[in-house]
This record gives structure tokens, sequence and C-alpha cells, in this order.
């Protein structure tokens, strides 16, 4: 794959935790290709390195040794103001649902758009659709308190896709949800991939969700050991 | 009021919506400024107090410039003058008229045992040394012995007793074993070093104390000629007068070195002042805790936004318009309160204790600044929402 043209290309990424003789090295070596509107899912056991490197391609985590370029850009010694910047093109979906507990749902879909300077006269309509989508269309105004576990994780996925991500990062977005809302969160992100182009990459257990999955990557102690689909 | 802000900030007004959220830490620390605001607006009440209270008996005389001794520092300290500068002063063209004025202390015993503390002035009954009405009034009633005046504003007596004295029903009391006959009233109000004040003859004066010499007076009250440059006799006086033991000044002089004197020197200016450094410390602790406690409580949050991609700057916007509506809504409740104590104080102890116009104000824009610094503090803890830490 050309490595321009890949929503995300990482080369000989190393990463280590710790310092002096407490560091522990976490990833080893990794080349990786993501292509532009797929479904990627990242497999791997409890500390095999997955989320690190979630991470570090999403613009989270500094990159000490080997090239991560996303979105064509090269994160490895950026500056701030280009991690910050290469952020608002992403959306984040958390295992925890990590919403504000102060805001109501729209409020809280409202933040992923904020952070693009929408005006007010623009971010109702677009909220209001992406909650109406998950299915929360008669809980706008009620407080995260006020939902249930699988309602909070719909309003953080709808926060994550209102913004137009051009790539999603995911972890474990559905563990919250049941089988049918588990299924209808990752349909929509798969359509997006293919009606907006829109990459997608999840950690993920849920083997029902690895049928929708492009393709699939397994990580084993830090190193990328299978591929599949 | 969410749309309000919003409409001001042009943003969701998270800081306000996370206020309203925890509505029992909203409440403590809605408590806890105004409490600080109230520490702050009563020490300057007292303050002021004492600042008015010096100023009052000056403002109360019917002087253009006054000549004390060298060392003077307060209206009641300093040595006396010679009564010969006096007559000196008059020799300068444009003084119209110059009266000594004698001070002393004197403790008036009340039926029940308790003690009033009175501020005695002694002055010359055929020249008008002060120019407040009940005082021109009754200074006829001075040309007799032993005969005084006294401040209706005087501290823990009742009303009715002034009322009495006013209608003529002279009262009379012991005193530095002689009998004090008091046959009218004046309002000048007491300070913190008396209870209140005592008018009598600079004869009636030398009989309650006779350890003072007549000819030594502890101030000499001067009046201009209406058509006299104030500066320019100023000027002469200071020429003719020795300036090692007399020094001249205005009204308006004597006072702001008199506050000065008591504000910065002696301990209950300096508690005074103390307490405000205290109000303000008590007020920045407790929005520090309740800001810092909001951010630590907020922190997963503030990591997912900078994980969307919010700057440092918002979080800072967030914390400081938290700081700035704790600042307005400690405020009210803080001033309203406020102005009862006062109240009840200026009824209790008889302190001119009063709201300024620019009190308020003052007191506002420390408010907001305490609060910014509480926030300022607080956005320290911001560095730790770190957004790796979310998956």
């Amino acid at each position: 794959m050309d490595r321009s043209t890949a929503a995300i290309d990482v080369r000989g990424l190393n990463h280590w935790f710790g310092t002096g003789e407490a560091r522990k090295q976490a990833l080893f070596d990794i080349d990786l290709s993501i292509e532009r509107g797929r479904l990627t899912v990242l497999l791997g056991a409890s500390g095999s390195g997955k989320t690190t490197l979630l991470t570090l391609m999403g613009c989270l985590r500094e990159v000490q040794d080997g090239s991560v370029r996303l979105l064509g850009q090269e994160l490895a010694g950026a500056r701030e103001e280009l991690l910050v910047a290469c952020r608002r093109r992403l959306g984040f979906i958390f295992q925890a649902h990590n919403l504000h507990d102060s805001l109501t749902a729209m409020q809280n879909v409202r933040m992923g758009l904020g952070v693009h300077g929408s005006a007010a006269a623009d971010w109702r309509e677009p909220c209001e659709h992406l909650l109406r989508l998950v299915g929360l269309g008669e809980r706008l105004d009620y407080l995260p308190g006020n939902l249930s576990g699988g309602q909070k994780q719909r309003v953080a996925v709808a926060r994550a896709l209102v913004g137009n991500p051009e790539v999603v990062f995911a972890d474990e977005p559905t563990a919250a949800l049941d089988r049918d809302s588990g299924l209808q969160v990752v349909r929509m992100l798969k359509a997006l991939g293919e009606a907006r182009g829109t990459t997608t990459l999840m950690v993920t257990h849920d083997p029902r969700i690895l049928d929708l999955a492009d393709r699939i990557v397994t990580l084993e102690d830090g190193r990328l050991v299978g591929e599949g689909r | 009021m969410t749309a309000l802000l919003e409409r001001l900030l042009g943003r969701l007004p998270i800081g306000w919506l996370q206020l309203v959220h925890n509505r029992g830490r909203l409440a403590a620390a809605i408590a806890g400024v105004a409490f600080a605001n109230i520490l702050v607006l009563m020490q300057l009440g007292f303050l002021g107090a004492l600042v008015e209270s010096i100023r009052l008996p000056y403002a109360a005389m019917n002087a253009d410039l006054l000549v004390s001794a060298a060392d003077m520092n307060t209206l009641a300290d300093g040595s006396p003058l010679p009564r010969s500068r006096m007559v000196e002063a008059l020799s300068v063209p444009g003084i119209a008229a110059a009266t000594p004025l004698h001070y002393g202390k004197l403790d008036w015993r009340q039926p029940d045992g308790t003690i009033r503390t009175l501020d005695v002035f002694g002055v010359d009954p055929a020249a008008p040394t002060f120019r407040t009405p009940g005082i021109e009034a009754g200074r006829a009633l001075l040309q007799n012995a032993d005969v005084a005046l006294i401040d209706r504003g005087t501290r823990n007596v009742p009303a009715a007793f002034f009322d009495g004295i006013a209608r003529g029903e002279p009262y009379r009391f012991e005193a530095k074993g002689r009998t004090l006959t008091v046959a009218g009233v004046f309002s000048i109000r007491g300070g913190f070093s008396a209870d209140g004040y005592l008018i009598v003859s600079d004869q009636t004066f030398l009989r309650l104390f006779p350890q003072r010499a007549a000819g030594a007076p502890n101030h000499i009250v001067l009046r201009l000629d209406p058509a006299a440059d104030r500066s320019a006799v100023t000027a002469a006086l200071r020429e003719t007068l020795p300036a090692y033991d007399s020094i001249v000044r205005t009204v308006d002089d004597a006072v702001a070195k008199d506050q000065a004197f008591q504000t910065t020197q002696r301990p209950v200016g300096i508690v005074f002042g103390f307490g405000i450094v205290i109000g303000i410390l008590v007020g920045v602790i407790i929005v520090y805790q309740v800001l810092s406690t909001d951010v630590a409580d907020h922190l997963r949050e503030y990591a997912t936004f900078k994980a969307i991609g919010y700057r440092q700057l918002c979080f800072l916007g967030i914390v400081f318009e938290e700081a700035f509506i704790l600042a307005l809504l400690g405020f009210v409740p803080g001033v309203l309160i406020a102005l009862g104590l006062y109240a009840a104080v200026a009824a209790v102890t008889g302190l001119p204790i009063a709201m300024t116009p620019a009190r308020p104000v003052l007191v506002l824009s420390g408010t907001i600044l305490m609060c910014g610094v509480s926030g300022a503090i607080a956005t320290r803890r911001l560095a730790r929402a770190d957004p790796a830490e979310l998956f």
C-alpha cells in the first residue's frame, strides 16, 4: 500500500514505558498500514500493546522511536499544535463513555462539534440527527446520570461521530451495549466508512463484530503476529 | 441563566453547568465566598469607622488652621503648647481669630457602676471653637462653673437620658471630685479611644485637670479672614512659630496625619488591616478548595475534551468562568449580610460604621481577583488530565 494514501501508516514503531531498570518495552518494531474507509479490528490479549498502539496512532502519546503517519502527517517529533490539529480530524470512542456529567446528551454531543468552532446555529441539527440515529431521540436533554450504561455509550458514539471524523479510534465501544445496540453502532461505523470514507480502528473482543470487520490485526506481547480477512 | 451565559461567552457555559450540577457544593462555595466577603467588609467597615471617628471631632471644629505641638500625632496626644503661640499666631496678617483648645480624658461612672470614658474639650466659651449646632447653642451655658455639654452619641447611654437634658432637665454627676452639671447636648459620636465627648469651658477644664497649666492648651484653633490666602497665611505662620515646638496644618492635613498614624502605627488600625488580609486569604483558600476539587472531579472529562482537540486555554476558561460566577454569587449575600451587621454594630457600639459607595466596588473587584488567583492555582491540576490514560 502507498504510504501517502493510507489513513495510518506505521513503520518500525517501538515504545517503552518507565525509565532505568524499570523500563519495559511495550511495542516491538511495528509495521502497519490502515487503508482509508475500512473497519479494522485490533485483537490481542490484555497487555499485548493494542491500546498503546491505538494511543500512538491517535496523537495521544508521543512517538519515541519509529514513524507514525496519520492522514499524511508525520507524528514522530510533531509539535503540540500539530497534534491538536490532527486530533480534531479524529473521533474517539472510549470503553468508559467519559461523558460530562453536568451536560445533557445534546450538550455532550455538541462538545464534539464545538471543537471545530461551529456557530450556535449550526450545532443543533447534526447533534440531534446523530442522537436520533443512535436511538436517543427521546433523551436529548437527559443528563448522563439519568441514562443507562448503553445509552451513555451511544451518546459517546454520537459525540465521536458528529464532527465527521476522518478516522475513528474505538476501544471496546460495544462492551456496555446489548447485542442489537452493539451491532447497530458497528454497522453505523461501517456505513460511515462506505459513505464518507471514514476509517475505523477498533479494539474489541466481541465476536459479533469480527464478522463485520474488513480486516483483523492481531498483537501479541507488543508484536504484530497475525492478520486476517 | 445558561442561555444568557452562552450568549455572553459564545460557547457552552460548562463552568456554570458544572457548578449548578452539584448544588450542595455550589451552596457551600457561595457561603464560603460570602463569608470571606463579610470578613473583609467588616474589617473595612471597622477601619472606615476608625478613620471616620478620627475625622468627626476635627470636622466639628470651627477652624481653618490648627496649631499643635510638634510631637502631636493625634488629637489626643502631643505636648501642651505655650499660650504665647496663640498671640504670635494672631500677629500674622490674615488670622481673624485664635482660640485655645484643651484636651483631656474623664471617667463618667454610671448608676450601675460601669464607666463611660469621655474625651473632654476645654474651650473658651466666648469664642465659637466648634461649629456643631448643639455646642454653639449651649456655649453661653459654659460660662457657668462646672457646666458641661455632652455628646448625644455617647456609647451605651439610653437616648431618653439625652432627651431629658435637651428638654431642660440638667443631669449632675461626680467626676474628679467635682459635681458637673450637664446642661446641653450635641452630636459628634464616640470613636475607638472613648465612648463620647464632653465640652466644658477652659476654666472648668482646669478645675477638672488641675495638673494642667492654664497657659498651655493642646491645640490652637485658627480662623482666617475671609479674604486671606490660606497658603500664604500658612507659610507666614510657619515662619513665625518655632518649628521645634509647634506645627501649623490645615484641618484636612491634621485629619490625614491623625488617620495615617492611627491606622498604621496603632494596634487597632494594624489589627483591622490584618483582618482584611486574613479575610482575603480565607476567601482564596475556600475558592481554591472548591475549584481544585471540581477540577479533580472532572479530570476524565477534561482529558476527553483534550483527546478530541480542545486546547488548555479552553479548560482555563472553564475554571475562570467558575471563579467569576462564584465571585458574583458570593458577593451579593456577602454585601447584604454585611449591611445588616453594619447596622447592628452601629446600634450596639455607636461607631460611625457605614457602607460607602466605593467599598462594594472595591470588594467585588478584590473578590473577582481573589477567585481568579484561586482559579489560577487550581488550574495546575489540569496538567494531570492526560488523554492517553483514558484508554
